[in-house]
């Protein structure tokens, strides 16, 4: 069986020209994917400016931890509003296994990706069961108990968190004091492997069954689609990525404490861009990243620092606008402007 | 642990639990007029609060005089909040449930940025009202005034939503919405103006909440995500759409997190009530007085 046999129902299989269409489209996408990699690549050339370059590590990261949210919420359809859980299982899996083990952050990233995974099926067996809010509000207060239990864990240093020690600087360690412009190197390739991740699975079955659970988990159980496999394999593999990307966080700031890497903001800025550029997308969390992360430090910068909420009247307003005006997110207006163009 | 010490935590549990009845019903109401889980809930709740300080500080009425009036305000907010956000998300064509959950939930994080943008981040308590620091002796048991009224109010508010809903016009009209919205079309309910209506109303309950609220609670930005959290659990127990079983409800967890305080450290008083949530989803998802 072919993986369109799988995805179209009898009786509707498109045609061979169909399929070639899409195939091409998706070389294109590659092409494009390409140069935008070849493209980012030379910004840190251009960028030498500590700050900016801070902008752009953050921007990178986000857009990463965006697309690995995107596999369960916009191409699975199911809303975490609690992935900060899985940043925090990776932030702190990396952390503790360095500090008192030793053990190398690239190791750690692994470990905690795997921690991560085995949460996620554990959590998805207990809550998959649940539809639409009451699955996003569980997510939610799953995330909480969490980050009120690290908060009492003293193992983990509790409230007051893990400082890791300065060493030299090393990509072993993932250690740079000065020039930052290594981690740009290390979030630019962990972004292209949740694209490449994104890219693959879109178009393999797993996408495809997906796609189906999304818009009609009765209707996909009855064509075959095993629904409950295909959430645990999306939550598992998103929460993983997620806790790379938390492991990162970790090495890069070398100091955590559960607020700083398991509050709710942080499962919110994974959410956000993804709304923002449009849910389900293979561009969209780059998309909404790129525009979200700068703004608001812009904005931070220019009305003084955090603690006076112009970031949350800007993500509020962004969100808000984008949900009832451009549903489809803003990656909309260019396919919109792509469609007038070739009708031109 | 002698038993007028458990006579006291049960007591207090029961006060605070009529609270969260009174916070939680407009999400309950509003949820199962029309399906949408109004994710800004515990944002109205901190506005209701803000407005009754603000009555206190600058016009010095009680919380107590001011309550009506912060109803009053918060109806309007609930009216124009269905006809500006909620009436066009729901129009959305493409990604329909996140499109209603983002909308709220953007809303919700705009107002909570807005107020710590034009109202600081400090914590503001009013510290001078009729009620303040005043407390009741039964048997030993010791009851602070400002909760024994908040439960009062929630109390007569549940009557007072009970006779609305089954006595008067509005009442079956939105019954019957709730029934089948295409329906009520025929028999000339207009159905934008029954779902404005149950937004304002709604929200009228939760600002009233925060006006009893305030008058024992420390008013700031972030206080609606604690209640908002709390609202849920006991609209999940309750069963999402019944008033009935959010009053059932909001007793029950107030029980459970001042019983949660005698085995946890206070910093853990919340897990208790997740814990329940979970566990009252997991198990039968549609509460205890729920339909699905």
């Amino acid at each position: 069986m072919t993986d369109a046999a799988i995805a179209v129902p009898a009786g509707r299989v498109p045609a061979a020209g169909a399929l070639q269409a899409h195939a091409a489209q998706r070389r294109r996408q590659l092409v494009v994917a390409a140069i935008a990699l070849a493209l980012m690549a030379a910004v840190p050339l251009v960028v030498g400016d500590a700050y900016l370059r801070n902008i752009l590590i953050l921007t990178l990261m986000y857009a990463a931890l965006a697309q690995a949210w995107n596999i369960l919420g916009g191409y699975c359809g199911q809303i975490s509003l609690g992935h900060a859980l899985y940043f925090g299982a990776g932030a702190y899996t990396t952390s503790v296994l360095f500090v008192h083990f030793g053990v190398l952050p690239w190791f750690g990233m692994v470990a905690g990706a795997l921690l991560a995974a085995v949460m996620a099926l554990l959590l998805g067996w207990l809550c998959f069961r649940l539809k639409g809010h009451y699955f996003a509000i569980a997510t939610l207060v799953i995330a909480e108990i969490g980050l009120l239990l690290v908060h009492n864990w003293d193992y983990v240093g509790a409230a007051m968190g893990i400082q890791w020690p300065l060493g030299p600087d090393s990509w072993a360690t993932l250690q740079f004091a000065r020039n930052k412009a290594p981690y740009f190197y290390f979030v630019l390739g962990l972004f292209a492997l949740t694209w490449l991740i994104t890219f693959w699975v879109e178009g393999s079955r797993w996408g495809y069954w997906w796609r189906a659970v999304k818009d009609n988990p009765e209707a996909s159980e009855s064509l075959g689609v095993t629904v409950f496999r295909s959430k645990m394999a999306a939550a598992a593999l998103s929460a993983s990525l997620t806790a790379v990307g938390g492991g990162f966080y970790a090495a890069f700031v070398a100091y955590i404490d559960p607020d700083s890497v398991m509050h709710f903001r942080f499962s919110l800025l994974m959410v956000l861009p993804v709304v923002l550029g449009g849910i389900g997308t293979l561009w969209g969390p780059l998309l909404g990243a790129v525009i979200l992360i700068p703004l608001t430090e812009a904005i931070r910068s220019y009305m003084g620092g955090s603690g006076t909420g112009t970031d949350l009247i800007v993500y509020g307003a962004l969100v808000m606008g984008v949900a009832v005006l451009k549903p489809e997110g803003l990656i909309g207006l260019f396919s919109g402007w792509r469609r007038k163009a070739g009708a031109a | 642990m002698n038993a007028q010490a458990i006579a006291q935590v049960l007591a207090s549990g029961v006060l605070m639990g009529l609270m969260y009845a009174l916070i939680a019903v407009g999400l309950s109401l509003i949820f199962g007029l029309m399906d949408v889980v109004n994710f800004a809930h515990g944002e109205f709740l901190m506005m209701g609060m803000y407005l009754t300080f603000g009555l206190a500080v600058g016009l010095h009425l009680d919380p107590i005089i001011g309550m009506p009036i912060v109803g009053g305000v918060l109806f309007m907010a609930g009216v124009l909040v269905y006809l500006l956000i909620v009436r066009h998300a729901m129009r959305a064509k493409a990604n329909v449930g996140m499109v209603q959950i983002f909308s709220t939930f953007g809303l919700g994080t705009l107002m909570q940025g807005l107020a710590q943008y034009f109202l600081t981040p400090d914590y503001r308590q009013i510290s001078d009202s009729w009620l303040a620091n005043k407390t009741v002796e039964i048997g030993g048991v010791f009851l602070p005034q400002p909760q024994i009224a908040g439960a009062v109010v929630s109390l007569l508010a549940f009557g007072g939503l009970y006779l609305l809903m089954s006595r008067t016009d509005f009442g079956r009209a939105l019954e019957a919405t709730r029934e089948d919205q295409g329906a009520v079309a025929l028999v000339g309910i207009d159905r934008n103006r029954v779902f404005a209506l149950g937004w304002g109303l709604g929200l009228a309950m939760v600002g009233v909440a925060g006006a009893m609220l305030a008058n024992f609670y420390y008013i700031h930005p972030q206080v609606g995500g604690a209640f908002s959290g709390i609202a849920y659990v006991v609209v999940a127990l309750g069963g999402f759409g019944s008033v009935f079983g959010a009053l059932v409800g909001g007793v029950i967890v107030g029980l459970v997190e001042a019983m949660t305080t005698l085995v946890l450290p206070a910093s853990l008083k919340t897990v208790g009530v997740y814990a329940l949530y979970l566990l009252v989803v997991l198990l039968r998802p549609s509460g205890l007085f729920g339909r699905l």
